[in-house]
């Protein structure tokens, strides 16, 4: 009961400061807004019971990523207003596609779920060697999840060089 | 019920009112420290050797008017230092003043992650009390507190992974208890760990030599230059709170906490007698200390000079330091 | 370098006005600076807002109320302003100063030196945030401004010194006094040097930083310890000897690298300079009358005269001109340094960052009321 009261609490903050992130003039208020909502997915994580997630969602993305965004936000000089682009349309066509592709995805979750039996989250989670929340997370990276996790790390190397080669022209 | 809820909430209570009075005796001894560095008294005005100061400086902070500039952003000019303080007092959560349940809020299995990222969310207060000001000292203020937080936050998260490879544990209890197991303090098997973390401890709460954001003599008070009264008040609060807490989180990483000097060696049993939040305390004190001795010795770093150490000498050396302790680890 | 690309952001430059409500400009100095980033790329020297028109009102005062008007306008270093007026209405009067006079003219001239500097060590040491420096420096300045006060009774607008020679003859004892402070002086240096000349972060603050070339220099005009910190021997008490400088045996020091660390040393060597011109001249004092010859009425003949000293700013120099018919001085104005030191701030400041602009306000160190008088 408290769980799902939780939830649905934490759930409509984020959608709502999601709306309210996209809606407000000023961009660094947009940016506090943004910072508020990936602290609710944080709490949100430690209602699922994954502490570890939730800690890492704020180092990572409210306590570093962010402060990135504010730093560049408040550099540049956003009043100026945006020029016009050639085709007036344009976002209106953009949007048109993406909510088309968000329709598309939301009906093939409810076509594929349709009928099946719900999950528990609290289905018992395959004998681990070892204990704890963080232990559990290392123990699934570095042996069944190996692979993904090694090519998301030279992913990430390659976006670094690649950041690197972009902002120093030359060598 | 009255474990779960009235007990930590009875702890949160008396733990808050902690921090704040020992805040406005840190100003005090601050003042004093500095000013016997500088051959001078400090207060002496208000009760024996200005003792009182302590209680003189917040009633005079929270009576002096508070000003609003009238072209500022009023939501975030009065949210910032709400955002500044309220990170400072949630990383005590997790901080154990001793090896009971009684002396601690939470003994988390991420503690020291929690406090990391908390103390993270802190420079909000800080780049937005700039921004918000329009003003444009703080706002450079602001652009040299984010800049400077990304490099020594990575720094220090970086040093620490070391710390929580010697131990096998992220809880801060678990920790100290680890030093017990191993009958050392880290401080000696990572001394290297324990000078960056000191490097980015004074980067982290913008202490000299790293006290651009504030440095009085650049930016003119940098990010609280429009703030007065309570809400100037505030930022303090947090800057000293942050203060006490780095300073107990290193004493709990590589000091040995609670532990007494050399927790494996028999011979110094009897020093047991002394509780340990008491020894807690005393090497809380040390580094406080340490914190004082050095504002009132070294100049300030330049900006670019300031993001130099941080990211070509901090964090490849914290880099090594990892790879060092991981190796020594697997091969012992 | 790579093609000029269109900024993809609309990144104005951001101007700041630094002062004169600023606590590093050292008085009401203000630059308007131009900040791409942190970085100055143009900036604007604005003065004038302590000017009380000394030279115009010197005009209309004696010979001897303009002693009481220079005090005002380097007022950390009173002694060395009356003197270099005194000087030069000596030289328009063709008056010999007794040699008694000339050397405790030097004396107090060297004190107010070392108390210039202790306020310019305090005040450039607290900019870069070494603020222990600043109350170290106070102290010892302290002890120089007791000396003034039991000399002439005040402790900051002296009025020290008479056409001729001088209103008073050394307290007796002060000559022990001031032999003492030369001992504790010279105590207190490594005091100094111990916090800052090794210091890492003071070495990385100043080093390379604001550097300008002996040519450079001097067609800016910077005289004093900029112009010597660019390795230019220029110093008036060396070449062109006025009190009773060419009597004493000292040395000048010169920089090499035209920095702020040079600049720095510079004037911690003046110190010890200047402890050892007073020992020498305290060494020397000859016995004999403070007061030259002068008549009861100043009216110098008819001409004009620039005389220069070494004050602990630079050189100061007065250029006084005298119709011969009146009590009071045709035309006198005065060449400060702190004037001609701030031309070259500019030169300094462009390329560095905010941080380094008020540690170059320092190093040039300026008085604002000798700069705008």
């Amino acid at each position: 009961m408290a769980e799902a009261l939780a939830f649905y609490t934490l759930s409509i903050l984020i959608l709502g400061l999601g709306v309210a992130v996209i809606t407000t003039p000023k961009t660094v208020h947009s940016v506090v807004f943004l910072v508020l909502n990936f602290l609710c997915v944080a709490a949100l994580y430690v209602v699922l019971q994954a502490e570890f997630l939730a800690v890492i969602q704020i180092l990572v993305y409210a306590g570093g990523i962010v402060v990135l965004y504010l730093f560049v936000v408040m550099l540049v000089n956003l009043k100026r207003q945006p020029e016009e682009h050639q085709d007036p349309r344009r976002l209106a066509k953009v949007g048109l596609v993406l909510s088309g592709a968000v329709l598309v995805e939301l009906a093939a979750i409810v076509v594929y779920s349709y009928g099946r039996e719900p999950s528990s989250v609290s289905a018992p989670s395959p004998a681990f060697p070892v204990q704890g929340n963080i232990e559990e997370l290392g123990w699934l990276l570095y042996t069944d999840y190996l692979i993904p996790f090694e090519v998301a790390s030279v992913l990430l190397l390659v976006a670094m060089v690649g950041a690197i080669i972009l902002a120093r022209r030359e060598l | 019920m009255l474990d779960t809820l009235v007990i930590p909430l009875l702890k949160i209570v008396v733990l808050l009112n902690a921090i704040l009075i020992s805040v406005t005796f840190m100003v005090l001894m601050e003042r004093k420290v500095i000013a016997w560095a500088q051959s001078r008294l400090g207060p002496m005005r208000v009760g024996p050797y200005g003792v009182l100061q302590a209680i003189v400086d917040p009633i005079k902070l929270i009576l002096k008017e508070d000003i609003t500039p009238v072209k500022a952003d009023k939501m975030l000019f009065s949210l910032a230092p709400i955002l500044s303080l309220v990170p400072a007092l949630v990383a005590f959560a997790v901080v154990p003043f001793g090896g009971d349940e009684l002396f601690y809020v939470a003994d988390i299995n991420v503690g020291l992650l929690f406090f990391l990222s908390v103390t993270s969310i802190g420079v909000y207060g800080i780049i937005l009390a700039g921004w918000a000001s329009n003003s444009k000292y703080p706002l450079l203020a602001s652009l040299r507190a984010s800049a400077q937080l990304i490099s020594y936050e990575i720094a220090v998260t970086m040093t620490l992974v070391s710390v929580i490879l010697t131990s096998g544990t992220l809880s801060m209890v678990g920790i100290v208890e680890a030093q017990l197991a191993d009958g050392v303090w880290y401080g000696f098997i990572q001394p290297v760990a324990f000078v960056l973390v000191m490097i980015g401890a004074l980067a982290e709460t913008n202490r000299v030599p790293f006290d651009l954001p504030e440095a009085e003599t650049e930016l003119t008070g940098g990010f609280h230059t429009e703030y007065s009264g309570m809400r100037f008040s505030l930022f303090f609060l947090a800057e000293y709170a942050n203060i006490i807490v780095i300073s107990a989180v290193t004493a709990l990483l590589f000091f040995g906490g609670w532990l007494r000097p050399f927790p494996n060696v028999e011979a110094l049993a009897f020093l047991d007698i002394i509780p340990g939040w008491i020894w807690l305390f005393g090497k809380i004190f040390l580094f406080l200390y340490l914190f004082m001795w050095i504002r009132a010795t070294l100049p300030r770093y330049r900006y670019d000079q300031l993001m130099r150490i941080g990211w070509k000498l901090l964090i490849p050396i914290a880099l090594a330091n990892i790879v060092v302790t991981g190796i020594v680890k697997v091969l012992v | 370098m790579a093609t000029q690309s269109a900024p993809i952001f609309d990144t104005d430059e951001l101007v700041i006005n630094m002062g004169p409500q600023h606590p590093s400009t050292h008085g009401v100095l203000r630059l308007v600076l131009k900040l791409d980033g942190e970085r100055v790329v143009d900036c604007d020297t604005v003065m004038g807002y302590v000017h009380r028109g000394i030279e115009k009102l010197s005009e209309n005062r004696d010979w001897t109320q303009i002693i009481l008007l220079t005090d005002r306008m380097d007022y950390v270093a009173a002694a060395t302003n009356n003197l270099g007026y005194c000087e030069t209405v000596e030289k328009l009067l063709e008056v010999e100063v007794p040699r008694r006079a000339r050397y405790i003219r030097t004396i107090l001239a060297e004190l107010q030196r070392i108390g210039s500097h202790c306020l310019w060590l305090g005040t450039h040491a607290m900019d870069i945030g070494a603020m222990t420096v600043l109350l170290y420096a106070f102290r010892e300045r302290e002890l120089v401004l007791d000396l003034f006060e039991e000399y002439c009774g005040a402790r900051l607008t002296y009025n020290s010194m008479r056409i001729g020679g001088l209103p008073l003859d050394i307290p007796s004892g002060w000559d022990q006094k001031v032999r003492a402070f030369c001992d504790v002086m010279e105590t207190k240096l490594p005091e100094y040097e111990e916090l800052l000349t090794n210091n890492r972060i003071w070495l990385e603050r100043t080093r390379g930083v604001g550097v300008i070339s002996g040519p450079d220099a001097t067609a800016l005009g910077l005289c004093g310890p900029p112009l010597r910190g660019s390795g230019v021997y220029r110093d008036v008490r060396k070449d062109e000897p006025y009190a009773a400088y060419d009597e004493f045996d000292f040395e000048v020091p010169l920089g090499t690298q035209g920095d702020t660390y040079d600049r720095y040393l510079i004037r911690l060597e003046e110190f010890r300079q200047s402890i050892r011109i007073i020992r020498q001249a305290l060494d020397g004092l000859p016995e004999g009358p403070i007061m030259g010859k002068v008549p009861r009425l100043l009216k110098p003949k008819a001409g004009e005269t620039y005389h220069a000293i070494e004050s602990p700013k630079g050189e100061l120099g007065y250029f006084i001109v005298s119709d011969g018919r009146a009590t009071n001085p045709y035309r006198l104005r005065v060449r400060p340094p702190s004037f001609c030191n701030l031309q070259g701030l500019k030169p300094l400041i462009v390329g560095h960052l905010v941080a380094d602009v008020v540690c170059l306000i320092g190093t040039i160190d300026i008085v604002l009321g000798e700069v705008d008088r």
